[in-house]
């Protein structure tokens, strides 16, 4: 990280293959990046990989159903992972539940990001009683659980991929916001920002092109983890049966579905969307340490 | 000291307070109980008798009026579902969430401390990047997850373990708890390890990072210089100057155990308040949803405070300040 503040469009080109050069000396991180890339790969190409659209009810049958990995089912084609207790094929359901997991996690991360930095931007750029009020009502939400507050929102607000989202937002921004309000009430002190704030220069415009894109490297953290928080959260919701209906499969309903079927050893069914759930979580988890550890500025060269 | 001590306690209020009005809001104002409650085939004069029992026929302000001060009697009203006084309910509950969480926290601290500080001492050696991997893992895999690996391998592969429910009930000191028998002891292994990992993970970060930020410092080389033996240096010098976040962490953590026992107690069946508010949620039963997040927060803001108040004690520097 260089000590010099930002200005607009400066040696992006240049600071972004430096960091590219950090990043790949941990041969663990960007084992991490290529499965996160081929996961992303996987679930966007779903409708043309899937042997079966998991979604259409007609295309089920029950005849189907538990068969266990190998199989060849009524279809024609065999069941690699197996069917679940709907006879739905195991692969296709996991790669549209990664579809859905990642469409949750992505969109809450990037509404909690907005919404979170914007009001550390705001709370650190007017001090005083608003920043006050503010980071206290922040610090209050990030001693409770997420789990718990996700949970109770998701209760009243009903069941459903926005509501989901929404209680997602509400559960995580607190993150962004007290990291932004660290980051910006660093830089608020700095010459520059003085400087910038004495133009006549609007405050959305000081605020966003001036304060935010410094204190950008600790939210980058920030976003990475908060999506495979996302994720997990939604998973774990759906695992509670509070998440989205089995109808519109995500890896926690269909991890859900299937623990009923451990007990007498069909493992299958909730093993391997289990497994895709795991491997996702804490690829997205290693990139984000790396990318820590970059842009750790106590890091020596 | 008073001064910081008072201007705690009445944000402490403040919050509860405030909490206890979004509480209501939000349980109250959506959602329709009337359905819930009452059989679908009952008569017209049944159903408005019913109604105005549980007041729902009053203004939100009013019904609010009415909950705030059956709460400050103690008085959380009736289960929908239950027919038993919630408190009563959730109290029935409290000791297994209870000791649940105690013991997690138990073999969270036991593990999580000793490796975090042998990852930091020596952070370049094989054992702390294995132990730091495994950190990882501890939080970043969902714990339903790993309940769930836990049930498959120990209690349906290798049938060791049962796989749920709280075993036989013994009591120490009067108090009912799975701890006292041998039953008992084996239905907590699984459910307690799976509700430590995150805690384990999250506690062995946070002692590593304390233990390399302390080791460089200045303190610690003049220790050294003075002939002092290493575990002196370590157990003496460095222990106290890490203990700060690790105790704010275990108090906050500790409520958050609790809290997030909802998820361990589903998988592993556990009868605690975990299950209860889960329930309760699925039912619409609202006095139960309402006490719980209730006595939730208030526990929260109590633990806050008590952590604040052992800040003050273990750093005498946030006091002055805090008071300020």
């Amino acid at each position: 990280m260089s000590a010099v503040p930002l200005l607009e469009g400066e040696g992006w080109r240049q600071r972004l293959s430096a960091f590219w050069d950090d990043y790949r000396q941990n041969w663990v991180a960007v084992a991490a990046l290529i499965v996160i890339v081929t996961a992303l790969g996987l679930a966007f190409l779903a409708p043309l990989i899937a042997p079966q659209n998991p979604y259409d009810q007609s295309a089920l049958d029950l005849f189907d159903a538990r068969l266990p990995p190998g199989e060849v089912g009524s279809g024609g084609y065999t069941h690699i992972l197996g069917t679940d207790s709907a006879g739905r094929d195991l692969f296709s359901a996991i790669l549209y539940g990664l579809r859905v997991s990642f469409l949750i996690g992505l969109m809450a991360g990037a509404v909690a990001f907005c919404f979170g930095a914007t009001i550390g931007l705001l709370a650190a750029y007017y001090g005083g009683r608003t920043e006050a009020i503010i980071m206290r009502i922040v610090d209050l939400q990030l001693s409770l659980p997420a789990i718990l507050l996700a949970l109770v929102l998701v209760a009243l607000l009903g069941q459903g991929l926005m509501q989901l989202v929404a209680a997602l937002v509400t559960a995580q921004y607190a993150y962004f916001a007290r990291t932004t309000h660290g980051a910006a009430s660093a830089e608020r002190r700095k010459d520059y920002i003085e400087a910038a704030m004495s133009t006549p220069l609007p405050a959305y415009r000081v605020l966003f092109k001036h304060l935010l894109p410094n204190a950008l490297p600790p939210l980058i953290v920030v976003a990475t983890v908060q999506v495979a928080n996302a994720i997990a959260l939604e998973a774990t919701l759906s695992f509670l049966g509070l998440g989205l209906p089995l109808t519109t499969p995500s890896l926690g309903s269909l991890i859900s579905n299937g623990f009923q079927y451990l007990l007498s050893g069909r493992y299958w069914i909730s093993i391997y969307p289990g497994i895709a759930l795991m491997v996702v979580v804490v690829a997205i988890n290693l990139v984000g340490d790396q990318v820590r550890t970059i842009l750790n500025p106590r890091r020596s060269k | 000291m008073l001064g910081f001590l008072l201007q705690r306690v009445l944000q402490a209020a403040a919050v509860i307070v405030v909490m206890s009005i979004l509480v209501f809001i939000g349980v109250y104002a959506i959602g329709n109980p009337i359905d819930v409650m009452i059989d679908p085939g009952a008569d017209q004069a049944l159903r408005e008798a019913l109604i105005k029992r549980y007041g729902f026929d009053q203004s939100l302000i009013v019904q609010y009026g009415y909950f705030a001060k059956s709460i400050l009697t103690g008085d959380f009203g009736e289960s929908f579902i239950y027919r038993l006084p919630v408190l009563s309910l959730i109290w029935s509950r409290f000791p297994a969430t209870f000791e649940l969480a105690l013991s997690a926290m138990v073999i969270a601290t036991c593990v999580g401390i000793p490796l975090g500080i042998w990852a930091g001492y020596r952070p370049d050696s094989i054992a702390a990047k294995a132990i730091m991997a495994f950190s990882t893992l501890g939080f970043s895999v969902p714990t339903f997850w790993i309940g769930l690996l836990l049930i498959m391998v120990f209690a349906v592969e290798l049938g060791l373990l049962p796989s749920g429910g709280r075993g036989e009930v013994g009591s120490i000191l009067g108090i009912p708890t799975s701890l006292a028998t041998l039953d008992g002891l084996s239905h907590m292994i699984l459910p307690a390890i799976n509700l430590s990992l995150f805690k384990m993970g999250l506690l062995i970060r946070l002692t590593r990072a304390g233990m390399q930020e302390v080791m460089g410092s200045d303190y610690v080389r003049f220790a050294r210089a003075q002939g002092l033996p290493e575990r002196q240096v370590i157990g003496l010098h460095v222990l106290k100057n890490i203990s700060i976040p690790i105790v704010t962490v275990f108090g906050l953590e500790f409520g958050a155990t609790l809290a997030f026992a909802v998820v361990t107690e589903t998988i592993f069946n556990w009868p605690g308040m975990g299950k209860l508010i889960i329930d309760s949620i699925t039912t619409l039963d609202r006095p139960v949803m309402v006490a719980y997040l209730i006595l939730v927060v208030l526990l929260f803001v109590l633990i806050n405070l008590a952590v604040d108040l052992t800040y003050g004690k273990l750093d005498p520097r946030i006091r002055t300040k805090g008071a300020a």
